[in-house]
């Protein structure tokens, strides 16, 4: 017997997770620490899986699976006929969980949502600064200090938004974890008893799970909330086990330490398919990694060559070399799963005569230029420097010398963005809410040059289709803007895009209904173990 | 002795400030803007940025930081993280046990096994079992930490599972920590079979950690044993007949030990530090990965603060040897 020379404690941390007779535990080998639990502050994926998406809920949610906007806490809501205000009526009896020193004493009223959502808009709100440094990027980032006018009660269960102008990705915006409601009572008691700091470290929402306990970079405790208004959770405890590295994590899945891990190295993946034990879920990921060129620059501010350019990058070998199959070529500036995404869109063929040939024609020889490769790994670019040596080589087949550069993280964020940046960069984007106005305007749009639109593009057509979109409330009339403008696009070329990635899940055999977002979060409200 | 101790701790007070000034400048002199980072690929607009920096106390002249963060120091307030906004120390004192008791673990592994290894070697000079023995302690030193570290996982908890893979302690086993030393609190908790997975969950990172003090101890055990034994006061005690357990063990190792205490301060030093990639493979919650981490995100209160801390510490244990050198041998005081 090979368990004869082991630890006691080895075999009852083996046996821990195949204990489901009474109390089911749920153990997850998440990737990295929240950066704390107040979800407003922060803009991490890893933190808002460990607190908006178990602890609290918003008023509006993304139908699991899917970036369809859904009724949370709103039950219902109405938009006026010009698209500024919103009036949501909230869903009645909502209970806010509890810890050892608060126990709610009323359910879910407007109060609550003015709370969570005024202190990250409002400068002079006395919860806007109530720990250092609280700077509520999320909201901020969205927009909204400037879109909000005003939030108001009208009664209890109901709550109206003013916007200063429409704004159709709004719904969509109140679904993201920023926008987290949080009990407003609780806020009172912790001001009260001066420890507003707890906020952000003992959390209390209406979610499907609470929060038990936190120890520092090692693990997170939640149990099942009993009242929760939603269906109840078929796991009675959820355990984030906090282990950074993917060949750990693995390790740990496969001795049965966890029952599902993210973000596993794309090398580990055929080996987890062939183990008997495991499952691995595939699906495909909300994210874009392109090739930015700037195009206010010569050569590439010509269309022309910057197609040439395209024409001449062989996605596929990137897509195998370094997601070794696991994504997609990139066709339109939106990945496949997004709605209004373009079917008729025709990509730029590899093909490097035709390379050469649209080279010499616009009158371009000898051109060196450089490529910029991202230092970091990224979901959506698992290693952008090997991506830009395939590049490389591609190019030099049609006499284009290409020099890569790279930088430290930020100084790389940075300087990509600066207009008069020296040749194309790679980057890249994983949506946040679902709406193609998060990736076409956030990306592309006039507005983003010398931010997030690292081709420094301004294209008057595009522009004004995705600006269109975006107060048009009606989404068959948004999907044929956003149709048209991905032509527009791809006619002028400002990316080469290269790829969409595929979120890869490995977990035990035994796990049933893990429903994988799109958006890339990890939630946990439906899933079982089977018996 | 009092005269002797004053001089030291003013020693320390230039120290310490020399470390708070290299400690909030290298930091600042790496490329990368923390801001920046806070939002990633998303973009700030100028306006959002100069808020944030604004809100983050960043947009001061550098000077002027640096007297409020020493003025906040001087205080007991090292700052907050821009990152987590977590207090720096709330986070020190969570992390810092974790680290002391690997470290605790490993050098009790490293002396253990490295000073016998180094005093047989050298009684064995020349022979297969000196050259096996220091064979095996070079390939110890040379080791890649990272990769020994996964194929002591892959081998003991993933083929043969005697061991946990990673972590402090079974996730069956829930309780407050006391004194954050997971053996302790594990034996105060009351629960049973919590203190054998502590144990358990301390083996691997241990041994990984202890590898590499292990091989220098060895070594220095060695060539120290070595001198000594080549002395005329050791040849004098074989001389009168003692045996030879009492010539190695009583004249010999006491005296070969001085080097090694010094090589094992050393070691311990560095060990608090943080030990970075046995921390990082065995997910184990310490203050290495702590400080890592917050340089790739330029997280300035954590560093500038994590660093002073760990100086601070670090010149404390030297104070302390120090004063015990100076007990010991009475000439050091002078």
């Amino acid at each position: 017997m090979r368990y004869k020379l082991g630890f006691a404690a080895a075999l009852l941390a083996a046996s821990f997770l195949s204990t489901t007779a009474s109390a089911k535990t749920f153990v997850f080998c998440s990737e990295g620490s929240p950066e704390g639990f107040d979800p407003g502050l922060y803009t991490a994926g890893t933190t808002f899986d460990a607190s908006a998406h178990p602890v609290y809920n918003r008023l509006i949610e993304f139908k699991p699976g899917t970036t369809q906007p859904v009724a949370g806490l709103a039950q219902s809501w109405d938009i006026s006929s010009d698209g500024t205000v919103y009036t949501f009526k909230l869903r009645p009896n909502v209970k806010f969980q509890s810890n050892a020193s608060f126990k709610p004493t009323r359910t879910l009223t407007a109060d609550d949502v003015i709370f969570s959502i005024g202190r990250q808009i409002d400068a002079n709100n006395p919860w806007n600064k109530y720990i250092a440094g609280a700077s509520w990027e999320y909201a901020s980032g969205m927009g909204f200090p400037k879109l909000i006018k005003s939030i108001e009660k009208v009664d209890d269960l109901t709550v109206k938004i003013t916007l200063t102008h429409p704004e159709a990705p709004f719904l969509a915006d109140l679904a993201m974890p920023f926008a987290s409601i949080l009990s407003k009572e609780y806020a009172d008691s912790l001001e009260k008893s001066g420890k507003k700091e707890q906020l952000n470290q003992a959390p209390i929402g209406t979610g499907p799970y609470s929060f038990v306990a936190y120890q520092r970079d090692a693990v997170i405790r939640f149990k099942k909330n009993a009242d929760y208004w939603g269906t109840a959770p078929k796991i009675d405890d959820l355990v984030f086990a906090i282990t950074t590295d993917a060949a750990v994590r693995y390790q740990k899945l496969k001795a049965g330490e966890c029952h599902l891990m993210p973000y596993p190295n794309a090398a580990d993946v055929k080996a987890m398919k062939a183990d008997p034990n495991l499952k691995v879920l595939e699906q495909e990921g909300l994210n874009i990694a392109y090739l930015a060129y700037n195009t206010t620059q010569a050569p590439f501010d010509k269309p022309e060559v910057r197609k040439a350019l395209n024409k001449a990058i062989n996605k596929k070998a990137i897509v195998d070399a370094v997601f070794q199959g696991m994504a997609t070529p990139a066709v339109n500036p939106i990945p496949p799963t997004m709605w209004s995404y373009n079917k008729s869109t025709q990509d730029d063929t590899y093909d490097l005569e035709a390379a050469k040939k649209m080279l010499a024609d616009a009158g371009v020889k000898d051109l060196s230029m450089k490529v910029w490769a991202m230092p970091v790994s990224r979901p959506y670019m698992l290693n952008a420097r090997r991506a830009a040596e395939i590049i490389q080589d591609d190019f030099s087949k049609i006499g284009v010398k290409v020099e890569i550069v790279t930088y430290e993280w930020a100084e790389y964020l940075s300087r990509s963005k600066a207009k008069d940046r020296d040749g194309a960069a790679i980057m890249g984007w994983t949506g946040d809410n679902g709406d193609p106005d998060n990736f076409l305007d956030t990306l592309l749009g006039c507005d983003a040059v010398g931010g997030n639109n690292r081709a420094q593009w301004c294209n008057k057509e595009f522009d004004e289709l995705v600006k269109k979109a975006k107060v048009t409330a009606d989404q068959a009339e948004r999907t044929k803007l956003y149709e048209q403008a991905q032509l527009v696009f791809k006619k002028d070329a400002p990316w080469a895009t290269i790829d969409h990635s595929l979120a890869i899940v490995p977990m035990r055999k035994n796990v049933v209904n893990f429903v994988k977002s799109p958006l890339g979060a990890f939630t946990f409200e439906s899933v079982d173990l089977a018996d | 002795m009092f005269g002797f101790l004053l001089r030291r701790i003013a020693v320390l007070i230039p120290t310490f400030i020399g470390v708070s000034i290299i400690a909030f400048s290298f930091i600042r002199l790496l490329p990368g803007d923390p801001v920046a980072l806070l939002s990633g690929e998303r973009v700030m607009s100028p306006e959002q940025h100069a808020a944030v920096s604004h809100q983050l106390g960043l947009d001061r002249p550098i000077v002027i930081q640096y007297l409020d963060y020493l003025w906040g120091v001087m205080r007991g307030d090292f700052g907050a993280s821009i990152v987590s906004k977590t207090p720096i120390m709330t986070q020190f004192l969570d992390l810092f046990p974790a680290t002391v008791e690997l470290s605790f673990c490993a050098i009790i592994i490293a002396v253990a096994l490295g000073i016998p290894a180094g005093v047989i070697a050298a009684i064995k000079r020349g022979t297969i079992i000196d050259q096996g023995m220091m064979g095996v302690a070079l390939v110890g030193y040379s080791m890649p930490i990272f990769w020994w570290g996964l194929l002591l996982i892959i081998l003991f908890s993933g083929i043969l599972q005697w061991f946990p893979v990673s972590g402090r302690i079974s996730l069956m086993f829930f309780f407050e920590p006391v004194t954050g030393f997971m053996l302790i609190d594990s034996l105060l908790s009351d629960q049973k079979g919590a203190f054998l997975s502590a144990l358990s969950h301390l083996a691997l990172p241990s041994i990984v950690l202890a590898t590499i003090p292990l091989a220098v101890i060895a070594r220095q055990t060695r060539s120290a044993m070595l001198e000594v034994l080549s002395e005329d006061y050791v040849r004098t005690a074989r001389a009168k007949g003692l045996s030879p357990f009492r010539v190695v063990g009583l004249h010999a190792l006491r005296n070969a030990m001085i080097p090694v205490i010094t090589t094992i301060g050393l070691q311990v030093g560095v060990m608090l530090a943080g030990a970075i990639l046995t921390e990082t493979i065995f997910s184990w919650p310490g203050i290495g990965k702590w400080m890592v981490d917050s340089v790739f995100r330029r997280d300035y209160p954590v560093i500038q603060g994590g660093l002073l801390l760990i100086a601070g510490i670090i010149m404390i244990v030297n104070l302390i040897v120090d004063l015990l050198y100076g007990l010991i041998n009475p000439r050091i005081r002078h």
